[in-house]
Parts: C-alpha cells; structure tokens; sequence
C-alpha cells in the first residue's frame, strides 16, 4: 500500500535535500574544482566557481615534483595486499564457523571483534619497536600485515554474516554426494559466495587506503601511502591550494568511484551485522 | 550435521586467523603493559636488550598528575561528546530526510555519503586550509562579505574547527546506517498512526524513535570508539597545538615526540581500559543479536 505524494510535497522534500546534500558535498566539489585553477585563481577575492581558465596544469605539476605515482603504488600495493592476504585467512574461518558452529563460536567471534576496539596508539611503541628490531620499518610488507590485521576481524564478521545466509543443506547435499571437503568449498560455497566476498573486499579495501594511523606513524619515505603524501602538505606547501587539491582529488577519486558501489555493505561491515 | 572429522577440520581452518589475532593482541600488549613499569628512555640510552630500571607504579601516578593530563581528558571527552551530538541529531534528521519521496534521491545519498570515502588526511586539510584559513579560506572570504573578522579557526576556536571537520566525516556513517533502520521500519504501522489523525510530533517520539533506539545506540558506540582514537584530523591541523590535544595525542607525543615510552605506555594502559569500557557495552548489543 503506497502512500499517496502529493507532487506538492515531493517537490519540497526533493529541494530541501537536494540542498543540504549540495552543502554536505561542497567541501569535495570545490576541491575538485579548485584542482583545476591556477594558484592564483585558487586564492582570487572574490573566489570564483565556475568561471575560470581550466587546466590541467597542477595534476602534471604534483605528479613531478613529488612522484605522485609511487605513493599511489604504495597505496595500492598496501590496501590491496593486506585486503586480499586477510580474506584468505578470514574465509577459511568464516566458513567454519557458519557452518560447523559449536559452543564456542559466538564467544570466537566476539572476542575478534574486541581486539578490533583495542586504541592503536596503546600498543603504538611495542609496534614500532618490533617493527624496528625485524626492519619492517618503512617497508610496504610490514605496513600490509598491520592493516591486514586492524581489519581481519571486520572482514571475518562480515563473510561470517554473509556465509550465514547460505542455505546449509546445499553444502550438505554436495557432502552426500561425495563431495571432499576442498570440493565443497571450492565449487560449492565459493561460487554462492562471490557478492558477498567481493563487498567485503571492496569496503576492506576502501578502509585500508584511507587508513591514517598506522600508515602515518610507521612510513617515512620508502613506503610511504597517499594518507601520509598528502599529510606531507600540512606544510607551508598546502597553501598552493591548486596544488594541494589536484594531488587530494587524485588521492580521493578512486576511493569515491568504489564507495558508492558498497554503501550497503558499508552498514553490514561497520556495525558487525547488527544493523541489516 | 557436523561430523568429528568436520570438526577437526573446522577447528585447523579457523587457526590461522585466531593465531594471527592472538598475537596481534597479546603480544604488544604485554609489551605495554611491561614498559608501562619501566624506566624507559631511548634517547638517553636506555635499550631494552640492557635491561630496563623497574619503577613501580611511578609512571601511571606522573602520566596522571602531569599537568597535561586532565586538559587532554577534557579535551578528548568535548570532541567525542560534541561530534556525538551533532552527528547523531543531524543524522536522525538526515535519515528522515532520505527517505521521503524525492527526485534523485540516489544521488543525493551519494552526495551525503561521499565524505565518509575521503581519507582523514585530506579532510582534514582541505577544511584547514581552503575553508579555515584566516587569509584565503572560504571562511575568510564570507566573513568579510558580512563585513566581519576573519576568524584564524584553528588557533582561536581549535575544538569547535576539530569537532565541525570530525562530524563531517561522520555524519555520512550515522546517517547510512540510521536511514538502513528507518527503511526497516513497517510503514503500515505509521499509515495507521497517521490515519488515527496522531500529529507529526507524535508519529515520531512513538514510534519512529523507539525503532531507532538500537540504531543510535550502535552508532554512538561504534563512533566512540572510532573518535576516542582520533588522530590524522589533530596531527595535520593543529599539530596538538591550541589546547586541541586529547589523550590519544598526548600519549602519541609522549611516546614518538619525547621518547618517554614507559610514561607513554602507562598512558597507554589507561586508553586501553576506556576503550574497553565503551567496548563491553557494544559487544552485548551485538551478542545479544548473534544467533549461532
């Protein structure tokens, strides 16, 4: 049963969200807008918004100057690989304890969920000194196993979340048909899995690029992600605004592009399946 | 049916992540919690391989009466608190909002959702210096048109900037996860309401904010612990600077800026067990809605 909307009340509600969501995302529009001015019309008084000389001049510049590209390297190779080593570990996990749960496995899982709530910066100095003592510090492998393990428990519940929606009997009839327990996850469960898998890669993925402790705390040069390239800019050096916001539009734009494809997923992994 | 033999298999295949996590969480916390009784100053000298000086409880009572504790305390709770109201408020505004019917109402989902993809750093100085800047920032310009001061935002009034740049990257996850409750929430019961002729008001304290008790409460949890741990939006802006330190920052700075690890670390203990009082509180929602 549809309420009925009166065009009346339609229009008005269409307005006012359309502007408070202007509002909302105005701080990330005029970044992009700025990132094509030139520094001058960056800081111009009166500023201006649409009407000016577009250029591309200021992506070139901060690809130059500051090798914009092996930070995103960087990024890529740390968000993508701890993403991808925890959902290795995490599926093997989720799947047995949504399949062959016991007494135990709601304590397991809540206990995961508790190391995730442990403050960084309480274990920041042991961190740091195990990364010195095994030269793990400024490297991309050190950086993909923290990341890797902030985010294990979020990517542990939400395949567990996800793997709880499959119908169990199915596992079970392929069991009878004498299916080994590889073939049953291999061809079975994996296939049925896949959406699920594939957000929980997606929003892993977008936590660990945006990531801003660990990343700025155990990186200097070498490893260095954009979280900390763009940190860099807190110097005098942020105030060439063009400057500054073609290298952020650049860090952002890939993360945004993935976003609005896992706002869903994004309830799911980030209230541990207690909102749905 | 799990047999013996799924069992044992179960049990290898969830070693791997329960080791890994174990470690992750016992092993740098008896780090801490070791260093937190030890006299500990690596730019003096002290190396852990030659044996660390023990000192009791010394460095819980110094990092406690250190007259930059109580300031971060009130610090830390003012930006958990201020961008816990905001955020929470507006968002139940927001979810409300979105879900009536509108023209693209997906794309104005986008647009309210888009900051919380923005990474801390870049939030947090693009607010700094485009929007906040005494000179150039946006701020500035629209204070002069109204004829007014420019405010310098982050030295003169650094909590409320803090706060405002925080709660604008969490409004989208509030709202997101408010709105996904609303939707779940059965329209027939509030037609009938309306029907009954119940005004606007009433609709929403009986029946709307009931629904959305658990919601909030999640998100109050969740965001606590994310906003206790606030960091890149204080060391990019403010730099700890202008009264903005909170206990994160502070214990940050003890133990990387100072090198005082066994100070730092007892500051440490300290973080860990607030956490973990906010922690238990979530941890029973979310048992309590596992069925296994």
């Amino acid at each position: 049963m549809a309420r009925a909307v009166t065009p009346r009340r339609k229009a008005l509600f269409t307005m006012i969200a359309w502007a408070i969501g202007l509002v909302i995302f105005f701080p990330i529009l005029w970044t992009i807008l700025t990132s094509f001015k030139t520094e001058a019309q960056a800081i111009s008084d009166p500023p201006v918004f649409l009407f000016f000389d577009w250029t591309l001049e200021n992506y070139s510049v901060v690809q130059e100057r500051s090798n914009y590209m092996r930070f995103l390297w960087n990024s890529v190779i740390i968000a993508g690989g701890s993403t991808l080593l925890g959902v290795m570990i995490a599926v093997p996990a989720a799947w047995s304890m949504a399949f062959v749960p016991s007494t135990r496995t709601k304590d397991i899982l809540l206990w995961m969920l508790s190391t995730k709530m442990l403050p960084a910066v309480g274990v920041l100095y042991p961190i740091y000194l195990i990364f010195i003592e095994l030269g793990l510090l400024d490297t991309r492998t050190g950086l993909v196993i923290v990341l890797m393990l902030i985010n294990l428990p979020i990517i542990v519940w939400m395949l567990y979340t996800y793997f709880k929606e499959i119908p169990g009997e199915i596992l079970e009839a392929a069991r009878m048909d004498g299916a080994t327990l590889k073939e049953e996850i291999l061809y079975v469960l994996t296939p049925m899995a896949i959406p699920g898998i594939a957000s929980t890669v997606l929003l892993n993925f977008i936590l660990a690029w945006n990531e801003a402790f660990w990343t700025l705390n155990l990186t200097a040069a070498k490893a260095a992600p954009l979280t900390a390239f763009i940190a860099s800019y807190s110097s005098p050096e942020g105030l060439f605004y063009a400057k500054l916001s073609a290298a952020s539009t650049m860090a952002i734009a890939p993360i945004l592009i993935l976003g609005w494809f896992s706002q869903k997923q994004l309830v799911r992994g980030l209230t541990f399946g207690a909102v749905k | 049916m799990a047999t013996k033999a799924s069992r044992s298999a179960a049990r290898l295949m969830m070693a791997p992540a329960v080791i890994l996590l174990m470690g992750w969480m016992l092993v740098p916390l008896v780090l801490t919690v070791f260093f937190s009784f030890k006299k500990y100053l690596p730019l003096r000298g002290d190396r852990w391989q030659n044996g660390l000086d023990w000192v009791g409880f010394d460095n819980y009572v110094r990092f406690v009466s250190s007259s930059s504790f109580w300031p971060a305390v009130q610090t830390t709770l003012i930006i958990v608190l201020g961008v816990l109201i905001i955020t929470v408020s507006l968002g139940v505004l927001l979810a409300l909002l979105l879900d009536q019917p509108m023209w693209g109402q997906g794309i104005v989902r986008i647009l309210v959702i888009a900051p919380f993809f923005v990474m801390p750093t870049v939030s947090a100085l693009v607010w700094k210096n485009m929007f906040m800047d005494p000179n150039n920032g946006l701020f500035a310009h629209l204070w002069q048109f109204f004829g007014a001061e420019p405010v310098s935002w982050l030295s003169e009034a650094s909590l409320p900037s803090i706060i405002l740049i925080v709660s604008w990257q969490w409004l989208p996850f509030a709202t997101l996860i408010l709105l996904t409750a609303i939707q779940s929430l059965d329209s027939e019961q509030l037609e009938a309401a309306e029907m009954d002729g119940a005004p606007i008001l009433s609709r929403f304290g009986h029946i709307v904010l009931p629904h959305l008790g658990r919601a909030i409460t999640i998100v109050i949890l969740i965001q606590t612990i994310f906003l206790l741990s606030v960091f890149a939006e204080i060391f990019v802006t403010t730099g700890g600077a202008f009264g903005s330190r909170t206990l994160t920052y502070l214990i940050f700075q003890r133990v990387l800026e100072s090198q005082n690890v066994g100070l730092g670390s007892a500051g440490g203990v300290y973080a860990i067990i607030l956490a973990n009082i906010v922690a238990i509180f979530l941890m029973r929602i979310v048992g309590k809605n596992l069925d296994t």
